[in-house]
């Protein structure tokens, strides 16, 4: 039954990973402008295609 | 035919129709010149991809520019407030540019440093419609940068009050965090929970079940003590006002959660339910969330200082300076240009003054001022340079004035809305029941059960329902609008504007528009001989109603005008062609043609008959007519403007003989006409308005919606901003949020009948966590579904939801 225990703690493990990635993103500023990278990933595409 | 081939063009960079083929390059044409200097600029700097990303993404530059129009710029004071860093080399400074709307504004914003070298780097945001920029000091200066910015057709938005620390502000970003870590433990709680619902607690291994119980205790400490801090806090601020607010029960019922989840496990009678604990706590961090998403770009708190300029050109010795204008005194003599607001009260001393009052008082047409007269703060001059001398200063000027008012420094009191009233109720209904259930049990002497009962009554019974149906309503009637476009201040907003039952109307800006008349010739049918003789002889007049009427008629080629006489503000006359031609004002020319007729008139008088006559009225907004006789079956509606009368008989027409309309109403009068709607007739009343005379009414009113047109982003302090085209669905969002106001009822209500069902078990002490940990998500879960798929529902219905692109 202990493997359930390294499962979960694991897991737990895995999903704290997460949430500091989620946290560090905020913190980061990735959802203080969600539109403008929207639109900047098209220009780079535009740039490579005329190169 | 080419001719009108031509006409059918539209200008290559804004997309406005070319009104003739004059302005062209290439085989682009362009409606002005403004628009063909900027795709001269853009073109070489090798910048067209502009017009690759998007067609005609520019915005019409029909304005003349003028030179050392940002010299307050190299104010080293005025430097230091707009420039957040600054070292040997480099400077940071962000602008506000409200001409940002699509993916090419962004696309040269972040490219300007090919137009001028000076400048490092630059970063739009767009949300905000913002741009940071770094740039060189030696290679350029701050109004290099801005006349660069200008040039390409986005000039900066300058305005010392809302310049102010542009990173964001810090709450909104710990309820991320807050929602953040009680997700993650939720859901790691509720993982180790489902063991326990799933096989009875005999089947699991001691020693797993022990250390589940203890990592689910760990993982319950965060959120209570990070992630719930909100509730305590607010709960704990209400108590120290004596005053009962809806987070009370809800922070006393996850601390007694906590405490008997604790006390549980460490007695080995159970597992507590520190799942429902930290997921109730996740559900209504959202639900916060999701009412508190604010509108960034918009700012719902501008005074006078917003709309005035930086600066002004003081002259003194013949020598320009510029000078901030809180330093401006009086008696000092200033320049204004074109199109620019006059901040303070002054009198005219050069120049030919045509000043355009429209959003400080709400007078429709300019008004020509003579020299030695008074000019007032707010007006704007259209055409020409002038030179005033300052009466009084800015913030002495009739004008701002308004803002000594107390009611704009009254903080904004906290006044009890419904769900706070069913809380207080539901609070005292639930803490009764607890003692009394408690207290059947004590009598009975089975003090367990009495602990059990007591507890767990004021878990099931806490009021999250209420607050997660009245938090995911409003957020999402918030987002409905926000589509639509208009503009909520906060979600209490909603529930006022159900309360409502009076509406002021502004005329001028608000029901109609602010530029453009509708002019109408009624009279003899004048033959084309005729027309040019009246179009040449108002051709020499200044009157903006003789310009309204010279744009109506449309003449090119005009006769010759002698012995041309102005009586000032009255009328005209002169010789054309030998015959004596005569126009103006009824009163001037002694003859009017039709007398029933409202508008303000220009009579036509040739050889001493009256031919006929030109009516200016005023433009009313697409749908008002609609909305204002779908309006008037609900609510008494009056209107009250700063104009003169001459669209009485129109008003009254429009909203009906009974209401009160009021004309020449000063800023200070409208707000007094509110004050007094609320206090002696115990009205509730919502003010429509758009100017700046209007500041006072929109604070005083319930609910003050500003109208707002667009490329026009200056909106006076107000709860909620509509967009101009939208403004004939007013009715139709009132609806939208009387409907928010019963489906908080009934969702409440469902809510109330689980919780019924958990309190039944709940005083007779026998609620299994089992039974509690099923009802609350479920209680939860539903009132999330339902509350969102009724407020779609609704607006679906009142065909919110089409618009929404």
């Amino acid at each position: 039954m202990s493997v359930i225990i390294i499962l979960l703690i694991v897991s737990i493990c895995i999903a704290g990973g997460f949430l500091v990635a989620f946290l560090w993103s905020v913190k980061d500023g990735q959802f203080d402008d969600i539109e403008s990278p929207a639109n900047r990933i098209l220009f780079n595409n535009n740039k490579t295609n005329k190169k | 035919m080419s001719n009108s081939k031509a006409i059918l063009q539209s200008c290559f960079h804004c997309g406005n129709d070319v009104p003739d083929n004059s302005i062209r390059l290439e085989d682009k044409a362009f409606c002005c010149s403004g628009c063909k200097m900027v795709f001269e600029i853009l073109n070489e700097h090798d910048l067209c991809t502009y017009y690759d990303l998007n067609q005609k993404p520019g915005l019409i530059q029909n304005r003349t520019k003028r030179k050392d129009k940002y010299a307050f710029l190299d104010d080293l004071e005025i430097q230091r407030k707009l420039i957040h860093f600054s070292n040997q080399h480099q400077s940071h400074v962000t602008f506000y540019i409200p001409q940002i709307h699509c993916s090419s504004c962004l696309w040269l914003l972040e490219n300007i440093h090919k137009v001028n070298d000076g400048i490092v780097s630059s970063r739009v945001n767009f949300t905000k419609k913002e741009v940071f920029i770094v740039f060189d000091n030696s290679k350029t200066s701050l109004k290099n940068v801005v006349e660069s910015l200008d040039n390409i057709g986005y000039e900066p938005y300058l305005s010392l009050n809302e310049i102010s620390s542009k990173s964001p502000s810090k709450t909104d970003k710990t309820r991320w965090y807050k929602i953040g870590v009680a997700g993650f433990c939720f859901g790691n709680i509720m993982m180790m929970s489902l063991a326990d619902y799933v096989v009875s607690a005999d089947v699991i291994d001691p020693k797993i079940d022990l250390f589940f119980k203890i990592l689910s205790v760990l993982l319950s400490l965060p959120v209570l003590f990070y992630s719930a801090t909100e509730f305590f806090v607010s709960a704990w601020y209400g108590l120290k006002n004596k005053y009962l607010n809806i987070d009370f029960p809800v922070a006393l019922a996850l601390a007694i959660t906590f405490i008997r989840s604790i006390y549980e496990i460490t007695n080995g009678a159970g597992n507590g339910y520190l799942d429902s604990m930290a997921g109730i706590v996740f559900f209504m961090l959202i639900g916060r969330w999701l009412q508190s998403r604010t509108y960034q770009t918009i700012s719902f708190d501008r005074d006078y200082k917003s709309f005035f300029p930086i600066a002004l050109n003081v002259v003194k010795d013949g020598i320009i300076t510029p000078t901030e204008i809180s330093k401006v005194k009086e008696k000092d003599i200033i320049q204004v240009h074109s199109n620019e607001i006059i901040p303070v009260d002054a009198i005219l001393s050069k120049g030919n003054a045509s000043i355009d009052y429209s959003f400080v008082s709400g007078e429709s047409l300019p008004i020509n001022v003579n020299i030695g007269e008074m000019i007032y703060a707010g007006g704007k001059q259209l055409d020409g340079l002038l030179e005033l001398m300052v009466v009084k200063e800015v913030s002495q000027s009739y004008l701002t004035n308004l803002w000594n008012n107390p009611i704009f420094n009254k903080e904004e009191t906290i006044k009890e809305n419904t769900y706070d009233t069913i809380g207080k109720y539901f609070t005292y209904g639930v803490l009764a029941l607890g003692f009394l259930s408690g207290l059947f049990w004590l009598l009975k002497g089975e003090t367990t059960l009495m602990w059990n009962a007591f507890t767990t009554v004021l878990i099931v019974a806490c009021p999250c329902a209420l607050l997660l149906s009245n938090n995911y309503t409003y957020g999402n009637i918030l987002r409905v609008l926000g589509l639509n476009k208009f503009y909520l201040r906060s979600p209490q907003v909603i529930e006022k504007l159900s309360n409502i039952n009076h509406i002021v109307l502004d005329k001028t800006g608000t029901i109609t528009q602010t530029h453009g008349s509708n002019v109408r010739y009624a009279g003899i049918v004048l033959e084309k001989n005729l027309k040019t003789m009246v179009a040449s002889l108002l051709k020499q007049s200044s009157h903006p109603a003789s310009k309204v009427v010279t744009e109506f008629l449309n003449e090119t080629h005009l006769f010759e005008v002698s012995d041309f006489k102005e009586t000032e503000g009255q009328g005209i006359e002169g010789w054309i062609n030998e015959r004596h031609v005569k126009i103006g004002s009824p009163k001037f020319v002694g003859a009017e043609y039709f007398k029933d007729i409202p508008g303000t008139k220009v009579v036509i008088f040739i050889d001493g008959i009256v031919l006929g006559e030109f009516i200016i009225t005023n433009k009313y907004r697409y749908g008002v007519t609609k909305l204002i006789d779908s309006l008037k079956k609900l609510y008494s509606i009056s209107l009250i403007s700063g104009d003169n009368d001459t669209e009485l008989k129109n008003i009254e027409h429009l909203l009906g003989k009974d209401s009160d309309v009021y004309f020449n109403q000063s800023p200070q009068q409208k707000l007094d006409y509110i004050k007094n709607l609320q206090d002696h007739h115990n009205l509730k009343v919502m003010m429509i308005g758009d100017g700046l005379n209007d500041a006072g009414a929109l604070k005083q009113s319930d609910v003050g919606i500003a109208v707002a047109d667009t490329g026009n982003n200056f909106t006076p302090s107000s709860d909620g901003v509509i967009d101009g085209t939208r403004l004939s669905k007013l009715d139709t969002f009132i609806q939208l949020a009387k409907a928010g106001k019963k489906i908080i009822l009934l969702t409440f209500s469902i809510s109330v009948i689980y919780n019924l069902v958990g309190l039944y078990y709940a005083m007779q002490g026998i609620l299994s966590p089992v039974i509690a940990a099923i009802l609350m998500p479920c209680s939860s879960i539903t009132i999330i579904l339902l509350t969102y798929g009724l407020t779609e529902w609704v607006s679906h219905k009142l065909n919110l939801n089409e618009n929404s692109k």
